[in-house]
């Protein structure tokens, strides 16, 4: 087999060209899908019948917590990519979309709590999924912290890529071990192996949410790798070209 | 590996015997926890509540945290002399296996730093109002948690070494991968003072450090093989 059309689909270059071309549609898609699915799930899905209408902050906050959790698991394989075959899209990627992980764990820990307010009285408990969110927030903090610490691109690239493979062997036992020791919040919403327990009314346009964030997602990863790319690249000649394609228009 | 490479066993004396002697040579390092440990839990009769009422139920707790700290602040000891002076790089160069060169070292550092904290904290934990009875477990988790501390520690050591902003890093990386020891272990003597049977939550332990101990040095050497390369 050969490797070499592997190993183009980590130059810089071929991905800037490419990702440029699905970036509108992602985005498109994203903001659409997101439209639609708030004003649904904010004005048409029926009321909670005991907390009323104030579950509808799930419909931020599901999305935000499921995006929270697997960017972590997509810089992880992003980091193994990076460690073995040292491709520095891979590294390009962590570095793009940590701060945007971090964002939406934060968001997850916000909606909880201005959730958790009217439902558990309180805007903050120590239970189990609520301190594992947290431990996740400092985990990409310690991504971005090392990212930037280091100067040099090439160790800043495995450190980081090691940073996060420590981490992500850590998260299970981290969840597990939380969860044994204090839990109140409820069970997950979605899971691939059961139906959900709410109603369809309710979660359709939850689904219809978490792939819009998901598009939204994408966009945003594709625009801020494009900005490290032409950033990282600036020496080469084909940046200069687009820069001084896009100064004269 | 080439023929002509040394022994093991001599790398592994001499590996041992760096350690012990730079360790003796700046002995105030190897007070500083002992000190940094003590007055962190003085902290906590006078700024929180000094009554036996609040401290009794949060002495674990405290002497678990604060032993946590004094580990992690004593972590950029464990690489930093070696890689000032070279030696670092020539382990790399030495053509033997560096996870275990790694893990010896880890070992000696924890006899160094962690045993002492060991050793001092019956005491500290009398002074907190904790029951004699429940010292033995309380020791116990300590023995199988501050190794955990030490070598998931190393990571983060090795990853900063050649920074020199090193310090506050360190313990921004690595304390968030060390809570589940923290609540295991504090769980344990919890269990154990509530009458309840330990032996789960030890064998929970036992994962713990027998992972930690299988893992660790790898990320660690990976990491150590990115801090010399520069």
């Amino acid at each position: 087999m050969k490797w070499t059309f592997f190993h183009k689909l980590g130059s810089p270059k071929w991905f800037y060209e490419i990702s440029g071309k699905f970036y509108p549609w992602l985005l498109f898609s994203g903001l659409a899908l997101m439209f639609a699915g708030s004003i649904w799930g904010l004005a048409f899905a029926p009321p909670d019948y005991q907390q009323g209408n104030s579950f509808r902050i799930i419909y931020l906050h599901v999305p935000a917590a499921i995006l929270a959790q697997s960017c972590y698991l997509m810089m992880a394989s992003a980091a193994l990519v990076s460690l073995v075959w040292r491709m520095k899209i891979a590294d390009i990627f962590i570095s793009s979309v940590a701060p945007v992980g971090a964002l939406f764990t934060f968001l997850a820990l916000f909606t909880g709590a201005v959730w958790g307010k009217p439902t558990w009285g309180t805007w903050w408990v120590w239970d189990a999924r609520l301190t594992a969110m947290l431990v996740l927030l400092f985990l990409y903090f310690g991504v971005i912290s090392i990212k930037t610490a280091i100067e040099d691109a090439n160790m800043a690239a495995k450190a980081s890529a090691i940073t996060v493979l420590v981490g992500v062997v850590n998260i299970p036992i981290i969840k597990y071990s939380v969860e044994w020791w204090n839990t109140l919040h409820q069970p997950a919403t979605f899971k691939l192996t059961e139906k959900p327990a709410m109603v369809p009314e309710m979660w359709i346009p939850l689904l219809v949410m978490v792939i819009g964030v998901y598009c939204f997602f994408g966009a945003l990863a594709i625009i801020r790798m494009q900005n490290e790319i032409l950033l990282r690249e600036r020496k080469t000649k084909w940046v200069r070209l687009i820069v001084e394609q896009s100064g004269t228009r | 590996m080439s023929s002509s490479s040394l022994p093991f066993s001599s790398v592994m004396k001499a590996v041992i015997v760096k350690e012990l002697l730079t360790a003796f040579r700046h002995k105030q390092e190897l007070m500083n926890p002992l000190v940094f440990f003590t007055i962190v839990i003085a902290l906590f009769p006078l700024g929180v509540d000094p009554s036996p009422e609040f401290l009794g139920p949060a002495s674990v707790g405290l002497v678990w945290v604060a032993a946590l700290l004094s580990t992690m602040l004593s972590l950029d000891r464990l690489f930093q002399n070696d890689y000032d002076d070279g030696s670092l790089e020539q382990l790399v160069l030495s053509c033997q296996p560096l996870y275990l060169l790694l893990l010896i070292k880890a070992f000696v550092h924890w006899c160094l730093i962690a045993l002492p904290l060991i050793f001092m904290a019956p005491l500290l934990a009398l002074m907190l109002h904790l029951d004699a009875s429940h010292l033995p477990i309380l020791l116990l988790t300590l023995v199988m948690g501050t190794p955990v501390i030490t070598l998931i520690g190393g990571i983060g050591a090795a990853l900063t070494v050649s920074l020199r902003t090193g310090g506050v890093l360190v313990s921004l990386l690595v304390l968030p991968l060390t809570i589940p020891v923290l609540i295991f272990a504090t769980g344990t003597v919890q269990a154990s003072i509530d009458g309840l049977p330990v032996g789960g939550h030890l064998a929970i332990m036992g994962i713990m450090l027998t992972l930690a101990i299988i893992l660790s040095p790898f990320a660690s050497s990976a990491a150590i093989k990115m801090s010399v390369s520069n």
